[in-house]
């Protein structure tokens, strides 16, 4: 067999293949889910987290939507529905239990050491001041203590973007252009030299 | 236990129901005799199993898995059912200081559901390397004897391509290919310059109307399986025509535990258990094909021992397991500024490449024997989760800025795939594990496996031509790889490639091989494995369209035999 062209690109990240179990879901089953998900968002407009404390949860939003905020050509993370995708893979996953829930109390243990309270109720100033220590590998080798503190902002900042970039919004927002019937394909536009 | 009987007994049973299950399937059962089909997974239904033109967002889990665990391997929650590299309660085993995976799929129609769809001949040479190279053996076989089976193959399946007259790609029966997308432009205009051949691909893609099937629509989605059956599987396209005879019979959720030889050597029955009860049941046939692939049909003959074979059935040679080979892999991908520049259009093609590389040095001396040909591909794709993983690494901050850089660099990648010849060693092999049987109770393969010098000496120079290419493209080479470690210049562990191939091999002498040409055993007569086990060698060609030829061509043999009355009672 051989691997398709998402496969190729993703194998750009790979270094070792992961060995788990493809767990097959069914369409229906998927469908299902995600009307559930829907129906959930639409009676109380209020979702409630499988694994996250209503805290930490209030928590994950507000970094989800400062990783990928709305702009004027679209809407941001928050609304395409990061939050509950990194919920939902995490009440799964025992290891992203740990990532995130503990990286989420990292975060609001060194404000409350530095600010003397949680992230969420941190100034902006302050929220942005710590962000841009964890933001950046580069911070660690002036400041070893941020650590772990940076490996869950980076966990975080993928799974954000994963959330984004696989919504509707975050497709259109790329400029994906396809997923339809062609009745001959068109070819290549002329490419800029 | 009590072994329940099937009352009849059909003229052929076929344990697998893949590229090579499938093929003898249709032949056979057009050819008039009774077929009996085992298959350990469930039947497939396209329009509910298939996720064609599902969107991530319609996901729950976008496509990430459950526990998000499809993030980081090649398996994707998109594919077509039933195919991974770890299956509950079946393992396998890597020997200390091997590592070997081995991706199964348990349905009709096998990994067909989801293939790359290449369909590439091998060449004149790769059926005479010994003759060529004095490395490996011959095949008992010529590309002139298997041409008309090529011939045949892409007749009825439709393979789309060029005629090229380039030695080491022969030309095949095409349908039109596609146009090239913007990625392959730009890679063609690269390959011109640094003389390195460029073609339009080879796939089993209907680029128009072909016996019955509709033309392809263009969604890049083969991978998940096509509704329309605009692209080969075994489970639409051959499985169809053999039901259609009235004279096939499917079991699914059988899985095959040992073939039952009788007095007169031999295979009178198989016995499966039946997954849906646990019982243990029989087929009788008057002939076997074993088609459960490379290494599950190494499996069954190694457990099926006997007084009269008492190192498995067929392996009076001790073959059976040995000369196990996968493709040298290596990927490596490059970030293209002019694609930055690109207005957004529809870039989705077929499902694969529309050009590739074949291999193009076979005219002089090089670093490493034998070749192996490129696969590529990139570009404004339907994106996916992980896609901005290496971005987020490089890139890091947040906010608005990373959101806009995430938007200017996609699109802009191109991967590329390099897929070598191995040379079958003598480290590379699987056996039955002493201590481990799965949940069915059939003991496990336990593999091992080594890369010879070589593949890795292969692998350095498809890390050094993905870097040219890119380069004369005006491009940034991103991977990097080390000449050390578990896997020099980007190597592939054993088996990733999904080519495993050559555990019961073919040739002339009985002594040394498991098969003759047509894939009969020499120790049994009323016995045939048809799948890439058979395999002399593993050429840079992807196996399936050799193995569909093979498994034609030993199916006309059977037949022939059939009507000279030599099946039997």
């Amino acid at each position: 067999m051989t691997i398709s062209r998402r496969d190729i690109l993703k194998s750009l990240t790979l270094t070792a293949v992961g060995g788990s179990v493809l767990r097959v879901i069914p369409l229906e089953a998927a469908e299902y889910a995600h009307r559930m998900v829907q129906a959930e968002k639409a009676a109380g407009s209020t979702y409630t987290p499988k694994f996250f404390s209503a805290h930490a949860y209030k928590m994950l939003q507000s970094l989800c939507n400062t990783i990928i905020p709305s702009d004027d050509e679209s809407k941001g993370a928050i609304e395409a529905g990061a939050p509950e995708f990194i919920d939902l893979i995490t009440s799964e996953n025992p290891e992203y239990q740990v990532a995130l829930g503990g990286g989420l109390m990292w975060l609001d243990n060194t404000c409350i050491d530095r600010y003397e309270k949680p992230y969420v109720d941190c100034t902006a100033e302050q929220q942005k001041e710590i962000l841009d220590q964890i933001a950046y590998r580069k911070n660690a080798k002036k400041d070893p203590s941020l650590g772990q503190g940076i490996e869950f902002f980076s966990f975080l900042r993928k799974l954000t973007a994963d959330g984004f970039f696989t919504s509707e919004i975050g497709i259109s927002y790329l400029g994906y252009i396809g997923n339809t019937y062609v009745q001959e394909f068109p070819g290549c536009p002329p490419v800029p030299e | 236990m009590q072994v329940k009987r099937s009352p009849k007994t059909y003229d052929v049973c076929i344990i697998g129901s893949g590229a090579s299950g499938g093929t003898a399937a249709k032949v056979l059962s057009e050819g008039g005799l009774s077929v009996v089909m085992l298959e350990a997974g469930p039947p497939v239904v396209p329009a509910r199993d298939y996720k064609e033109h599902v969107w991530p967002y319609e996901l729950p889990h976008r496509g990430a898995g459950v526990g998000g665990r499809a993030r980081q391997g090649l398996e994707d929650e998109f594919l077509a059912p039933n195919g991974a590299w770890e299956i509950e309660g079946e393992p396998y085993v890597s020997a200390p200081g091997s590592k070997f995976r081995w991706f199964r799929s348990r349905i009709v129609g096998g990994r067909t559901n989801h293939w790359g769809r290449i369909a590439l001949r091998m060449a004149p040479v790769d059926f005479k390397v010994r003759s060529h190279d004095g490395q490996g053996d011959d095949w008992p076989v010529s590309y002139e004897e298997v041409a008309p089976y090529y011939d045949k193959v892409e007749s009825y399946i439709g393979v789309f391509g060029t005629k090229e007259n380039i030695p080491s790609a022969p030309d095949g029966i095409f349908l039109p290919p596609p146009k090239p997308r913007c990625t392959e432009t730009i890679i063609k205009k690269s390959c011109d310059k640094l003389d390195i051949l460029c073609i339009p691909s080879r796939l089993a893609i209907l680029t128009k109307p072909h016996n019955g099937r509709p033309a392809c629509h263009y969604c890049a989605q083969c991978g998940r399986g096509c509704i329309t059956a605009s692209n080969f599987s075994s489970s639409q396209v051959m499985i169809p025509p053999a039901e259609k005879t009235g004279r096939f019979t499917m079991i699914t959720g059988a899985m095959a535990r040992e073939l039952v030889v009788g007095k007169d050597g031999k295979v009178a029955a198989v016995s499966y258990i039946d997954k849906s009860t646990h019982e243990e049941k029989r087929v009788h046939a008057r002939a076997f094909i074993v088609a459960a692939s490379a290494c599950e049909s190494a499996r069954l003959l190694l457990n099926s021992k006997s007084t009269l074979f008492p190192d498995g059935l067929a392996n009076s040679s001790g073959v059976v397991g040995r000369n196990l080979m996968d493709t040298v892999g290596s990927d490596g991908g490059g970030y293209f500024p002019q694609l930055e520049r690109m207005p957004a259009h529809n870039h989705d093609g077929v499902g694969g490449m529309h050009l590739y590389l074949p291999w193009w040095k076979f005219d002089r001396k090089n670093d490493f024997l034998r070749g192996y040909h490129t696969e590529f591909g990139g570009g404004r794709g339907m994106p996916g989760v992980s896609d901005y993983d290496d971005l987020c690494d490089d890139f890091e901050g947040y906010g608005l800025s990373l959101k806009r850089e995430c938007k200017s660099k996609y699109g802009t990648y191109i991967g590329f795939a390099g897929r070598g010849e191995m040379i079958p060693n003598e480290s590379c092999y699987c056996e039955i594990d002493p201590a481990v049987v799965d949940q069915w109770g059939v003991p496990v393969l336990r593999f091992h496996w080594k890369w010879s010098d070589n593949e890795i000496k292969m692998a350095k120079d498809m890390q050094e031509t993905y870097r040219a290419i890119v380069e004369a493209a005006g491009g940034i080479y991103l991977t990097k790889t080390r000449p050390d470690g578990p896997h020099p210049y980007g190597i592939a562990d054993g088996g990733v490639i999904i080519h495993e191939v050559g555990t019961v091999r073919m040739g002339e002498r009985p002594a040394t091989s498991a098969l003759n040409q047509y894939c009969q055993a020499h120790d049994v007569k009323n016995l045939f494995v048809t799948d890439g086990a058979c395999f002399v060698t593993n050429a840079d060609k992807n196996p399936t369209l050799t193995i569909m030829a093979l498994t034609w061509r030993a199916s006309d043999y059977l037949l022939d035999q059939a009507k000279k009355g030599n099946l039997g009672a």
